[in-house]
């Protein structure tokens, strides 16, 4: 198809709407494999923007090529739990049988291999992304096919389907997942309640947010709830399907089984709030899931669960769309994500004020995690005080837990609140010596083999919900330097601490790691942390530090046995510094080096 | 029913009216808080972070947040000005740096800014990253090498309704100054000397051609007073 014509027809599709960009962008991309300078100009003029704006959010984004990727666009997944399934060696040997370099396009435009940062298959790598489609499992047979297919341009639709399974893995159900849900009922218990009532019985039940930083679901409902709105104004109700953080899968699972239960939440959220927009805003990693959740939504529109006049009441109008992100981690941060949402880079607001006030397009918004609206369809089905039982006090109701790495049974555990690091580790099956738990993923916490009798809840060790696991035989230096990369990917680069200081603490693990670091440089890493902790612009920033601050004060041998023993080392190597000169030279001789003494 | 509103700066009583920043009635005042992205025509920006001060123990950023009633703000002391120092730092090692030579050197508030703080050195590792000159324009050179990435090119551009640079990109390689043509230079703009984004950039990107070096070394902005006493200088001007 001429070009022209597939950005006029994406355009169309979304109106012309500036705010739906990175979806004119992205259904460009997927036809025209990448974003040319000419589509961008397109593209602008059709939304009326000035073409920097449009350049500015392609850019933003790492799912969105400013270059050619070739026909063939394979991102590893690059989570640590991957690499010690091996992501690595097969990239390598992925590249070595494509002839290419990774990060680089070969010169017929074929094909380009790189990492990502991390697309969620903790559970079932080493995974990877195919032109966006997700490819779990891979071994190196798989591999060696893989290249011959793509050697003979072989179309995806023909790839063997069962590379492209993913599993839900999961393996203990509970109160939240353990029954069936039959579409309609929680939304009817919730209407029968009255939006004030349904509001009270959420506070009730003490339900607190479950993307980690737990704030109290109630209070956030109220806030919006009691927000002003300007003429032409609705609230809006957002699903933060964004679950980069990694280590994270437990909304895939959701999203993939359970997605009645979740866009039944968001309904009551309207219903409670008085909303008539909903978003769910899922991970650009996670394309693979739209058709289906699209079907999902417009069956539910078709059973009056959605759209206009639903449950047959006139006046409770509240439809649910859902637009794909495009790999930027910092997203999952609500007001970024509302930036995202509204077409921009997603850079995280200034605040106040805050969403619930003024969020998308300026409107009163509430943003809440997937499982969060899947405790809310629950409360509303069963009441408050069943739910309360649960859990602990400060942490009432269940949680899923995403276990990765070092265990017999990856996958998705639902337990009640308070429940010991111990006891999940035992059911997913630890085969070796447990060395260390990172909870929450790398801007979470870390444990050590000592800790795990602490319990997951409010009160002790919070959490979004991932344990990733690591043996003794691992090296938690080398899980530390993963996650320093991570963020010095994955800083949206607004601030100075953040932007510059990610970068400098991976340059100083880079540095460790090759063998030339000293006393001097482990100083430097706290205090690295304390600066990002104090002066960042949003959490990405403040908890950069944390995953090496951790690791050093509790895995410390880990870095000293990497030192040179002086107090100070360059970063630079002053006789490597030298071999482009001998190799101009063809020198090799003793004397074209600087031995040091 | 008392008309007096004041917060205290470092223990100094600061005057303000309802809707002000911190960072604004400081400087209204004739106080110095060290900041780089925040101008008093434009939107607070947020993320040099200069500005940070204290307030019972939090941090936050004075340009972005509002003056309260009776408000302690904590704002040159040891701990915060070692912070800016850092952050200074950080900005220098980021970009490419040569004072001596640069023309803005003198009126650059990075550079007199490190001078206010007594940076002595970059202390990190310099990143010497690659950050093409654009010279297309007849009348003015974009040297990037100095960006610091405070969006007032981006604002005072969106006033002139001409949107010639936008902030874009992510992270450190990839955050930049976009230019609003399909080259990416800046001749293929309708940009004017005349546009108000010509004379905004704190730091020495956004050159006017022929009348560099007009005003000798050692009577510029910055080598009269030091930034703070400039600064406090100008506001009671105003
Ligand atoms: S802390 Fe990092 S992610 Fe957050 S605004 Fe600053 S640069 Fe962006
Ligand atoms: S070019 Fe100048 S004004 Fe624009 S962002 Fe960079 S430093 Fe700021
Ligand atoms: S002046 Fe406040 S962050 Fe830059």
């Amino acid at each position: 198809m001429d070009p022209l014509d597939v950005i006029d027809r994406a355009l169309a599709h979304h109106h012309h709407d500036g705010t739906r960009l990175m979806q004119i962008l992205r259904e460009t991309q997927e036809v025209l494999g990448w974003l040319a300078p000419e589509t961008i100009t397109r593209i602008a003029e059709g939304v009326g923007w000035p073409r920097a704006k449009v350049e500015a959010t392609a850019a933003f984004y790492s799912f969105f090529h400013l270059r050619p990727r070739g026909d063939y666009c394979l991102l590893w997944s690059d989570n640590i739990v991957d690499q010690m399934a091996g992501s690595q060696a097969l990239m390598q040997r992925l590249c070595e049988a494509l002839w290419l370099e990774p990060g680089r396009l070969s010169e017929d435009g074929l094909a380009f291999v790189h990492t990502t940062s991390d697309i969620g298959m903790g559970d079932q790598g080493p995974a990877l992304l195919v032109n966006y489609r997700t490819m779990t499992r891979m071994t190196p047979e798989r591999v060696d096919a893989m290249a011959e297919l793509i050697r003979n341009r072989a179309p995806l639709a023909s790839w063997p389907a069962e590379w492209f399974r993913v599993e839900d893995n999961l393996r203990r159900t509970g109160p939240l997942l353990g029954e069936a849900f039959a579409p309609g009922t929680a939304l009817s218990a919730a209407w029968a309640r009255g939006p004030e009532a349904q509001l009270a019985e959420i506070a009730a039940a003490g339900l607190r947010g479950r993307g980690g930083a737990g704030f109290p679901t109630a209070r956030k409902w109220q806030a919006c709830r009691d927000a002003p709105l300007e003429a032409g104004q609705t609230r809006v109700v957002v699903c933060n399907a964004d679950e980069g953080e990694p280590g994270t899968f437990k909304d895939r699972v959701l999203l993939n089984s359970y997605a009645d239960l979740v866009f039944e939440g968001m309904t009551i959220a309207a219903f409670t709030i008085g909303a008539r927009r909903g978003f769910v805003y899922l991970r650009g990693e996670y394309r693979y899931l739209l058709e289906a959740l699209e079907a999902t939504l417009q069956r539910r529109r078709e059973q009056g669960l959605l759209g206009n006049g639903i449950l047959g009441r006139d006046g409770f109008d509240f439809d649910i769309e859902i637009h794909l992100g495009a790999g930027a981690y910092v997203c999952g941060e609500e007001s970024a994500l509302i930036e995202s949402l509204e077409g921009k880079p997603g850079r995280p607001r200034l605040r106040p004020p805050f969403p619930v006030t003024k969020g998308y397009l300026g409107q009163p918004t509430i943003v809440n995690n997937v499982e969060t609206f899947a405790c809310v369809c629950r409360i509303a089905e069963k009441g408050a005080a069943w739910f309360a039982a649960i859990g602990t006090a400060q942490s009432t109701g269940s949680k899923l837990l995403s276990v990765s790495g070092d265990v017999a049974h990856p996958g998705v555990y639902e337990y009640p609140f308070g429940v010991s690091v111990a006891e999940v580790l035992e059911a997913a099956g630890v085969r070796n010596c447990v060395q260390g738990v990172q909870v929450s993923g790398p801007s979470g916490t870390t444990l050590t083999g000592e800790e795990l009798g602490r319990r997951l809840c409010f009160e002790d060790v919070p959490t979004a919900g991932a344990l990733m696991v690591f043996d003794c035989t691992r090296d938690m230096f080398e899980v530390a330097r993963n996650f320093a990369h991570f963020f010095a990917h994955e800083s949206c680069g607004f601030c100075t601490p953040c932007r510059v200081g990610t970068q400098i603490n991976a340059r100083l693990m880079d540095k460790i790691a090759a063998g030339r670091g000293s006393q001097y440089d482990l100083q430097e890493l706290p205090r690295l942390h304390r600066l990002l902790a104090g002066t960042a612009h949003c959490g990405l920033g403040h908890s950069a530090g944390n995953p090496i601050f951790e690791t050093l004060t509790k895995f410390r041998p880990a870095y000293e046995r990497r030192l040179k023993s002086s107090d100070f080392a360059p970063a630079f190597d002053l006789d490597a510094e030298l071999s482009q000169a001998r190799q101009m030279t063809g020198r090799e001789d003793r004397a074209a080096h600087l031995v040091e003494e | 029913m008392s008309e007096e509103t004041t917060f205290f700066l470092d223990g100094e009583p600061i005057p303000f009216t309802a809707g002000q920043t911190i960072l604004q009635a400081a400087h209204a005042a004739g106080r110095y808080i060290p900041h780089l992205c925040w101008h008093p025509d434009y939107k607070p920006h947020g993320s040099c972070r200069l500005c940070t001060v204290s307030i019972g123990g939090r941090s936050v950023p004075a340009c972005a947040t509002q003056a309260s009633e009776g408000l302690e703000v904590a704002n040159r002391t040891p701990e915060l000005d070692d912070a800016r120092r850092m952050l200074l730092q950080m900005l220098f090692v980021e970009g490419n740096h040569f004072c001596p030579s640069c023309e803005k050197s003198g009126q650059c508030l990075l550079q007199a800014t490190a001078y206010e703080l007594g940076m002595m050195g970059p202390h990190f590792d310099h990143f010497y990253p690659n950050r093409p000159v654009d010279a297309s324009h007849p009348d003015v050179l974009l040297d990037f090498n100095r960006c610091i990435l405070c969006s007032l090119c981006e604002q005072a551009s969106a006033r002139d309704g001409k949107f010639v640079f936008v902030m874009g990109g992510r992270g450190m390689r990839g955050r930049k100054v976009i230019i609003n043509s399909a080259s990416g230079r800046l001749a293929d703009t309708d940009f004017a000397l005349t546009d108000r984004a010509a004379n905004v950039c704190p730091v020495g990107v956004i050159l006017k051609k022929r009348v560099g070096f007009s005003v000798p070394y050692g009577q510029r902005r910055y080598d009269r007073a030091p930034v703070s006493v400039a600064q406090a200088q100008e506001a009671s001007r105003e």
